[in-house]
């Protein structure tokens, strides 16, 4: 089993994210730490891209500073190595910046590059399972993770197509629309969770995540994981706007990051329903 | 050229978050069944309210003080005169009907001259769906008619704040409201561009334009012609002028992008000053489709500039992409200065305001008449009304043959 497959193993895995170089390197290098310290089973690092479509404002927002602060692709692949983490990393990003690297005209370079920085798995969600070919190829040859993601508009066919593709875990998305953080967990997590009980990789939940309690009930609807990226980028963007030192940002990531993981925890303890990986 | 597959020779397909995946789906086909196989007669319908509410079809006027000028023949394809002021209406008609067929409640639309999303707000007068229009702040400053225009049909206009605010985080933004409401929204692209059906779909919606065009050259000029112009941004009343005369071997087919203020571009900056995408861009996948991009060499996605917002964009058609790939269509640009020379040009020789977007082609032609052949047919994609006051703007202080005096209306107040 894979070290990101391996995270859900012993209880409901928690699966932080941030975008790299958020408002600045060296704060998100402590930020990223914090996320461990946290109680992060997966940390979900984001590589700025200009045009993320299928980002709220939050992460958007997010993404212009890291981009104005100097991200490039070279540079992430250097953090990733700066890092001093042990969870394994998934690297989240568009399909642009993946098609572009090294020699161009293919992913192979990129995930060459980021295999050897320590990335261990990849999320792209502007690549459908239809054109993710070259892209599976490239982490198949690299023994990396391809994550899809399954929306609750997905169904039929398109179910069985991701099935066969993807790797690590599913991430399951919550509601339709963007990331973003929610004040509620959408009714439809569970008819979504229902549709793919069967598939034999850990079903991770995103989108709208922010608080313990959300935590909690995602995985007492039967979720492996839970996602949670905007919540957190807001005390990143919180503290950057104040002007807070990195140590006090990093110590409020850490707390909300334990927050999430004790909710995990809960929602498991609390679930009788079994796991299908565990059954 | 494909329909089917959605790859025109390594461009097009389908690039979007899964969750959209089922909404392109539906719509493949949707344009399937009504579009290519006018299934419940929905291409008889969408004629007729093009020829009833559109007023096609649209003339084609010898040019007659312009074919003197460079001793040819110069044919206008007068788009400018189809309800709206742009051939943006073909499209926005046909995918908003097409909407209604497919039982969707909502149509959402991004803008950036303003063109597509006036188009987009009337069609859905006419045809009764709520409208919301996205547009970059910048936009909206530089395009202040437009956006009256749109709200006066009843539209919502919603600003763009993020970025440099022009159409390509228009886009962005409306991709977003799509990905939320998905099962009862339709977006209407307003180009040949984005995730496949987009590219095939909107080119048969415009190709009406190349229909008639290539009938009417040949009853007036008796022939076809040697070379076909027009503006190329997104590139739809490009394709869609090309379309019939893709196989006409004989025919020069010439897409002029905006040039901007250079072809240079500040890589340090992720800036072009130019929209020449077609000219200068490389091979990236963007908003849904791979197709020809302006990037840096991380991917990043550049600012683009041209004079006229019609045309500012990074982007382009993927089979655009292809046909120059192919050596089918020549990619030309012509810069902001002899893209305003043009405008006056044909302001002032034949009495059309031209939208800036077409005033490239005429530039074009001003510069390179010598080498065009002896009948050109040249495609006035709308009219300049929306432009007026950014050549205001811009003329002051440019040495532009044929120009008025701007300082004129100043002292008299201007426009005012």
């Amino acid at each position: 089993m894979s070290r990101i497959a391996d995270a859900f193993a012993d209880g409901p895995g928690f699966v932080p994210y941030l975008a790299a170089g958020d408002p600045d390197y060296e704060s998100s290098l402590a930020y990223v730490e914090a996320l461990e310290r946290g109680g992060a089973d997966v940390i979900e690092l984001g590589l700025p891209f200009s045009e993320p479509i299928a980002e709220g404002p939050t992460i958007q927002s997010a993404i212009v500073r890291a981009l104005e602060a100097g991200m490039t692709p070279t540079r992430y692949f250097e953090f990733v190595e700066d890092l001093d983490v042990d969870v394994p990393l998934v690297c989240m990003t568009y399909y642009n910046l993946i098609y572009q690297f090294g020699e161009g005209g293919g992913p192979a370079d990129f995930v060459r590059r980021a295999a050897e920085a320590g990335i261990e798995g990849f999320v792209v969600p502007d690549l459908p399972a239809e054109e993710a070919g070259p892209l599976r190829e490239a982490c198949d040859a690299h023994d990396c993770e391809l994550i899809f993601i399954v929306a609750p508009t997905t169904r039929g066919e398109r179910l069985e197509r991701i099935m066969s593709q993807v790797s690590g875990y599913v991430y399951v998305q919550a509601r339709l629309g963007t990331t973003g953080a929610r004040t509620d967990v959408s009714d439809r997590t569970a008819e979504s969770l229902e549709r793919i009980a069967d598939w034999d990789v850990p079903k991770a939940v995103g989108f709208g995540i922010s608080t313990g309690e959300h935590a909690q009930r995602v995985i007492e609807a039967g979720a492996d994981g839970v996602i949670v990226g905007s919540a957190l980028v807001d005390i990143v963007a919180t503290g950057a706007e104040r002007g807070d030192p990195a140590v006090t940002v990093a110590s409020k990531l850490e707390g909300k990051a334990r927050e999430l993981k004790e909710g995990a925890l809960r929602g498991a303890t609390g679930n009788e329903r079994p796991h299908p990986e565990r059954t | 050229m494909s329909s089917h597959t959605g790859k025109f020779g390594e461009y097009g397909g389908q690039y979007v978050p899964e969750a959209l995946m089922p909404a392109i789906e539906e719509l493949e086909d949707a344009y399937e069944r009504y579009v290519l196989d006018n299934e419940d007669g929905f291409m008889d319908e969408f004629r007729e309210r093009l020829a009833d509410f559109g007023g096609r079809p649209t003339p084609l006027q010898r040019a007659d003080r312009l074919s003197e000028r460079y001793d040819v023949e110069v044919y206008l394809k007068r788009e400018d005169l189809l309800h709206g002021g742009a051939h943006k209406l073909n499209n926005a008609l046909g995918q908003v009907l097409l909407a209604k067929y497919m039982g969707k409640e909502r149509i959402i639309a991004e803008t950036g001259a303003g063109q597509h999303g006036t188009a987009t707000a009337m069609a859905c007068a006419h045809l009764g769906m709520p409208c919301e229009v996205y547009m970059g702040r910048r936009d909206i400053n530089r395009q202040r008619p437009n956006v009256f225009r749109m709200r006066l049909n009843g539209a919502e206009v919603t600003p763009v704040t993020v970025g440099r605010g022009t159409l390509k985080e228009a886009i962005s933004e409306t991709m977003r409201d799509w990905a939320t409401n998905v099962e009862d929204t339709h977006y209407v692209i307003g180009s040949v561009v984005g995730p496949h059906p987009f590219p095939a779909m909107v080119r048969d919606f415009q190709r009406v334009i190349s229909e008639e065009a290539r009938e009417q050259i040949r009853e007036r000029a008796g022939r076809l012609p040697d070379s076909v112009l027009t503006c190329a941004g997104g590139g739809s009343n490009t394709m869609g002028l090309f379309a019939e005369f893709v196989d006409d071997e004989d025919v020069d087919l010439y897409a002029v992008e905006a040039g901007g203020s250079s072809l240079d571009v500040d890589e340090e900056a992720g800036v072009a000053p130019n929209s020449a995408t077609l000219s200068t861009g490389t091979e990236g996948i963007l908003h849904g489709s791979r197709t020809r991009i302006l990037q840096d060499r991380d991917g990043q996605i550049m600012e683009s500039h041209s004079v006229s917002a019609g045309l500012d964009y990074a982007g382009v058609g993927p089979e655009l992409a292809d046909l120059v790939d192919r050596g089918r269509v020549h990619a030309v640009n012509v810069a902001d200065d002899p893209a305003l020379e043009g405008f006056h040009r044909l302001s002032q020789l034949e009495g059309i305001i031209p939208a800036l977007e077409s005033a490239h082609a005429v530039g074009y032609v001003e510069e390179h008449h010598d080498e065009l052949g002896e009948v050109i047919l040249l495609n006035v994609s709308g009219r300049g009304d929306k432009d007026l006051e950014t050549v205001l703007e811009e003329t002051h202080g440019r040495d532009i043959e044929g120009a008025p005096d701007i300082n004129t209306f100043e002292t008299t107040g201007g426009f005012q």
